[in-house]
């Protein structure tokens, strides 16, 4: 997914570093085998970067500078929830709603070019105070979710499925605004997605409000949720 | 012994586990988990957790506390098994909110495809995207 960006980056002091959220090793495997991308691709099978920079969905990245500081928090990576107005039958979109799909992902991309030239000095870098402040917020339920959901996915992972039901479906129930653990526990469809009838209906029970939150940058499109179509 | 799952990875310590209590020697408790008994009581950096008196008597024994049993007065989540043989060790919200907002990411070690482990501080020197998908 940012091969270009950082073919093209690479030798100005810049790296990619994916995080497959994917408990299934094996799920993730083919996605990047087919990509070949040359930067770090490291697997996350119980979604500790998650839980470490409060994360709820994919794609949502960080901006981290030179000295490991955060100069953008954890966010939507350029995704525009486009995906809610399409046909679902067809799964086309209208040709509007494609658009700005295409222009959340540029104008994404575009920014992290920018911080890549001029690093302090992007528009694109939040200062100390507007980076603390755009922390998304954790709390005790929030917390106690990842708890659960780790410590689920290592019984899982060392052969013990029935008692580790108990704390992935607490993991659910803790954390339900997180589109990570949700689909990470959903039942595939038959390509491969957590986008059955109940990811739908999820979707359709989130009414006005966004799948993926907006992103503050310049030139990023953020109207309303686009509705449902068809 | 108990096997106990932490941020860093999965590790087998010497420890008793009693009904709720895992009583574990301070030595175990600094190396798996950061925290130092003190005289002014468990301590990790600046921050102490006093422990005087029916505390003291509650959760330390000669050469032994009972981990489990504080850091649940610390807030802090704790999964365990029924048979009390396999304990996660988690992070508070607000521990977890207050690293974030020192705004020094968080590093972490995952292993790559083929294994390898790789940790986000071998890339300090270079400006990073960590960036997130998956397969579903």
């Amino acid at each position: 997914m940012w091969q270009t960006l950082y073919a093209d980056l690479k030798d100005r002091g810049f790296v990619v570093v994916s995080i497959a959220m994917d408990a299934r090793a094996d799920a993730a495997r083919p996605w990047i085998e087919a990509a070949r991308p040359d930067y770090p691709v490291l697997i996350d099978r119980a979604h500790l970067v998650a839980e470490l920079y409060n994360m709820v969905n994919v794609p949502q990245a960080v901006w981290i500078d030179e000295d490991g500081r955060i100069v953008r928090p954890t966010e939507n990576a350029g995704a525009f929830e486009g995906f809610r107005a399409m046909d679902r039958a067809t799964r086309k979109m209208p040709d509007e709603v494609a658009a700005k799909v295409a222009k959340a992902k540029s104008t994404y991309v575009a920014a992290v070019r920018d911080w890549v030239e001029k690093g302090p000095a992007s528009v694109h870098v939040f200062d100390p105070a507007k980076a603390r402040a755009q922390v998304p917020r954790m709390d005790d339920a929030i917390a106690a979710a990842h708890a659960s959901f780790r410590f689920g996915q290592h019984l899982l992972q060392s052969g013990r499925a029935a008692e580790a039901q108990v704390f992935l479906d607490e993991a659910r129930r803790l954390h339900p605004q997180s589109w990570n653990i949700w689909r990470q526990l959903a039942e595939p469809n038959e390509t491969g997605l957590a986008a059955g009838p109940e990811f739908w209906a999820r979707v359709d029970a989130l009414g006005e409000r966004h799948y993926y939150p907006p992103v503050d940058m310049q030139g990023m499109p953020s109207e309303a949720p686009p509705s449902r179509r068809g | 012994m108990v096997t106990v799952v932490t941020e860093r990875g999965v590790q087998q310590v010497p420890a008793e586990s009693v009904a709720d209590a895992l009583w574990m020697a301070p030595a175990e408790v600094e190396r798996l988990l950061g925290w130092t008994l003190k005289p002014e009581g468990l301590c990790r950096g600046s921050v102490c957790v006093p422990l005087h008196g029916s505390d003291a008597e509650r959760y330390l024994r000669p050469n032994a506390l009972d981990i489990a049993g504080l850091w649940r007065r610390m807030a802090k989540p704790l999964r365990r098994t029924a048979d009390a043989q396999l304990w996660l060790f988690g992070e508070a919200a607000g521990e977890r909110s207050a690293a974030l907002e020192s705004l020094e990411a968080p590093d972490f070690t995952l292993p790559d495809l083929a294994g390898e482990p790789h940790s986000l501080v071998e890339y300090r020197g270079r400006k990073v995207l960590l960036a997130t998908w998956a397969s579903w």
